[in-house]
């Protein structure tokens, strides 16, 4: 995680995001959320903020943030690739497709790729699993996934880095 | 009264309007997103504009024919309807140049068609579709016909006629009493009886109650929650309120996944436009009745779809169970009583105010009444959500309405309910699908995904899966569901890698026993069931793995675990 900082701009853009995107009530779970959805990962500075709002300690407010996979704690990558390992994607093939992407993107597991370009994550259940196999790119969800979709929409993604 | 007759009438006059047009309607519900629906529509509305017509693009949610998505389906102002299946972006152009310019349906291209129309060529009708006929629409009905984010399209649907026949035409005593008559039981899974659930709110003197609607939805193979969500979100939100009418509840929380975009959406924009008709808030319809809904988003977490847990996801916590006693209904949200439902459960109580508890126990069997929305996946030929009647056997909808196993391959495993639920053989094909039988097949119904495997499957790999699933879900609390899952998941592995020993199916069952005696919640009380149904369907399978004198290449999977995640 990212030592604290004096980041005003970041400090503002937490704050404004938790203003701009907070879906309901305020919670600690509803702030991270918003600050997660709004400037894609988890500042310690928004620990900090999302605990004075929240009247309570940093530490609970880790609590959350580390209980959910929703969260990440350091900059975001240009884009994310989310495949399904649940079981109809299992039965229809999400091993090969894991294992292509891992394979394309030199990874171990789910993580960054070395130049922080892509972001590779599992997903328990993406709810299109009539589509299986399933997954997703920068959020959209692709269903009837096989080896070679997936390797062309990682070349296509490959091919946008400057 | 006289407000809803206003709203009423401006709804059927919106409609009215609306059907002088043509319409093309397109699924975009997640699944149709996924098969990529959205290219279809836009490139719709790029023909649409380019030659000018005067045409209505709607986004309803989807019929539940996944398998034939991208869907979409002409129709025009005599009513009649042309559907075409797996649109590809190249046909678009054929079809609105012929179809929606010259006048001639491309039938070469055509799924099905319904209404007055003639030589169709062969082109069989939509509604005697054996996947169409052999459902019985209840909660579904307006799936893939009516626009999800235009109240009046489900206003002029009869919507809403329950809820003012509830107000107006009805005690709150009776409005209950038709829910406990009606003999809805709850459908997240624990199959508990609504009407008496909502007895035990409505005996509390509370100011302030809550009705909790329950769209975590984690389970993998099941999306029926969402759908309704995307198809018909003012269903719910009557239902939610005809709940509150029931117990005098004061406020109404739906919560759903973070991340599920087209529900939450939905959801969202149905709440406000049931604000703005005064159809929640203040004196709803000008009757004495306040009641207030909203939508929650709760982190992804399998056990959030736990009663308590889902509470302190609502509260902003880790959701994690608690201890119960206090009950929901004394001691819920906020410390305020509270009562959880499924949103299946809560969708079904319009239909049931406004056709009478009797209508209702006439469908499905004695014990489990109504229907049952089933989401069909994995080998399959036809994968969708289908709505049938309670006491149809799983085969029937194998067979009838999904068209079998692909490519002439036998069924081997299905699993149900989730993937705490079991795994059956075909042997138990001819199991009625309702609480009681799956119950006694031991399996659940639970949440109505039902995953199908083809004779190619590895049972032992699934298992493992499945293992590897509760294990990553786990929320930590107890340790009997914490620890027992992952020791499960390491006997599974060295099965799977040959290296087991004769002790291990013992040690697994006796690991099992200990975190259904000992966990807190569903998740580790249930958490040995994948194994313990295969073990009893599929002993053949694990004789096979535990021989190590056989060898088969060793089979690794990719998936993430807590252990390595945190």
């Amino acid at each position: 995680m990212e030592p604290i900082t004096n980041n005003s701009d970041l400090e503002t853009q937490i704050n404004n995001a938790i203003e701009n995107n907070l879906s309901g009530r305020m919670t600690i779970l509803a702030a991270l959320l918003a600050v997660q959805d709004d400037i894609g990962y988890i500042p310690q500075k928004a620990l900090e903020i999302v605990s004075e709002l929240n009247t309570t300690t940093v530490n609970d407010v880790w609590g959350v943030a580390s209980f959910y996979p929703n969260f990440r704690f350091d900059p975001p990558t240009e884009h994310t690739i989310e495949i399904c390992w649940g079981p109809s994607c299992h039965i229809t093939g999400a091993q090969d497709i894991i294992k292509s992407c891992l394979t394309e993107l030199n990874l171990e597991t789910e993580g960054d790729t070395n130049d922080g370009f892509i972001n590779f994550k599992f997903n328990t259940c993406l709810a299109a699993c009539a589509q299986s196999p399933v997954g997703s790119v920068d959020h959209k969800i692709i269903g009837r996934l096989n080896k070679k979709k997936i390797i062309d929409l990682i070349n296509n993604l490959k091919s946008q880095k400057k | 009264m006289q407000k809803f007759t206003d709203l009423k009438n401006k709804a059927d006059q919106e409609y009215n309007t609306l059907l002088t047009k043509p319409r093309i309607r397109i699924g975009t519900d997640i699944s149709g997103v996924a098969a990529g629906s959205i290219e279809i529509s836009n490139e719709l509305s790029k023909h649409i504009s380019e030659h000018n017509l005067d045409i209505t693009l709607s986004h309803v949610g989807g019929f539940g024919l996944s398998f034939a998505e991208p869907l979409i389906d002409i129709q025009m102002p005599d009513g009649s309807r042309v559907f075409y299946s797996n649109v590809t972006v190249d046909n678009v152009g054929k079809i609105v140049q012929n179809h929606l310019i010259n006048g001639n349906p491309v039938y070469d291209l055509a799924f099905a068609y319904s209404g007055n129309l003639t030589n169709t060529n062969n082109t069989p009708e939509f509604y005697q579709l054996p996947e169409n006929k052999l459902q019985k629409k209840v909660l579904t009905e307006n799936f893939g016909e009516i626009d999800p984010t235009d109240i009046y399209e489900y206003i002029a649907n009869d919507g809403y006629s329950a809820l003012a026949k509830a107000l107006f035409q009805m005690e709150a005593d009776n409005v209950h009493k038709e829910i406990l008559d009606s003999k809805l039981r709850g459908r997240g899974g624990a199959a508990f009886p609504t009407g008496v659930k909502l007895g035990f709110l409505k005996g509390s003197e509370a100011k302030e109650k809550y009705i909790l609607c329950n769209c975590e939805e984690g389970d993998p193979g099941a999306w029926n929650d969402k759908a309704i969500l995307e198809s018909d979100p003012h269903r719910l939100v009557e239902g939610l309120i005809l709940a509150a009418i029931a117990t005098n509840a004061s406020n109404g929380i739906i919560f759903i996944r973070h991340g599920n975009d087209i529900p939450i959406d939905r959801t969202k924009a149905a709440i406000k436009s049931a604000y703005e008709n005064g159809l929640l808030g203040q004196n709803i319809l000008g009757s004495e009745f306040t009641f207030d809904a909203e939508v929650v988003l709760v982190g992804e977490s399998y056990v959030a779809g736990e009663e308590t847990a889902l509470m302190e996801a609502v509260e902003g916590k880790r959701a994690m169970p608690r201890y119960k006693p206090p009950f929901p209904a004394a001691f819920g949200v906020w410390g305020h009583p509270s009562n959880i439902n499924n949103i299946k459960t809560i969708a079904n109580l319009p239909s049931i105010i406004s056709k009478g508890s009797s209508w209702f126990t006439s469908i499905g069997t004695e014990t489990s009444t109504g229907t049952a929305i089933l989401c069909l996946s994995g080998n399959i030929n036809k994968p969708g959500l289908y709505e049938i009647e309670m006491g149809t056997t799983i085969r029937s909808v194998i067979e009838d309405i999904c068209d079998g196993i692909p490519n002439n391959k036998e069924l081997k495993l299905l699993q149900t309910g989730g993937p705490l639920g079991g795994v059956l053989n075909s042997s138990k094909l001819d199991t009625s699908i309702d609480f009681d039988s799956m119950a006694k097949a031991g399996a659940i119904l639970g949440s109505g995904g039902i995953i199908v495997a083809d004779q190619d499957v590895d049972v032992i790999d699934l298992t493992r899966m499945l293992i590897a699933f509760c294990q990553f879900e786990s929320c930590g609390k107890c340790f009997p569901c914490r620890l027992g899952n992952s020791h499960l998941l390491e006997i599974l592995n060295r099965i799977c890698g040959k290296t087991s020993t004769e002790s291990d199916i013992e040690l697994m069952r006796k690991v099992g026993t200990n975190m259904q005696q000992g966990s807190l919640c569903g998740h580790g009380q249930l958490g040995f069931n994948p194994i313990k149904s295969a073990l009893e369907y599929f002993k053949d399978d694990f004789d096979l793995a535990l021989d190590t004198s056989i060898s088969v290449p060793n089979v690794t999977i990719n998936i993430p675990t807590r252990a390595n995640r945190y």
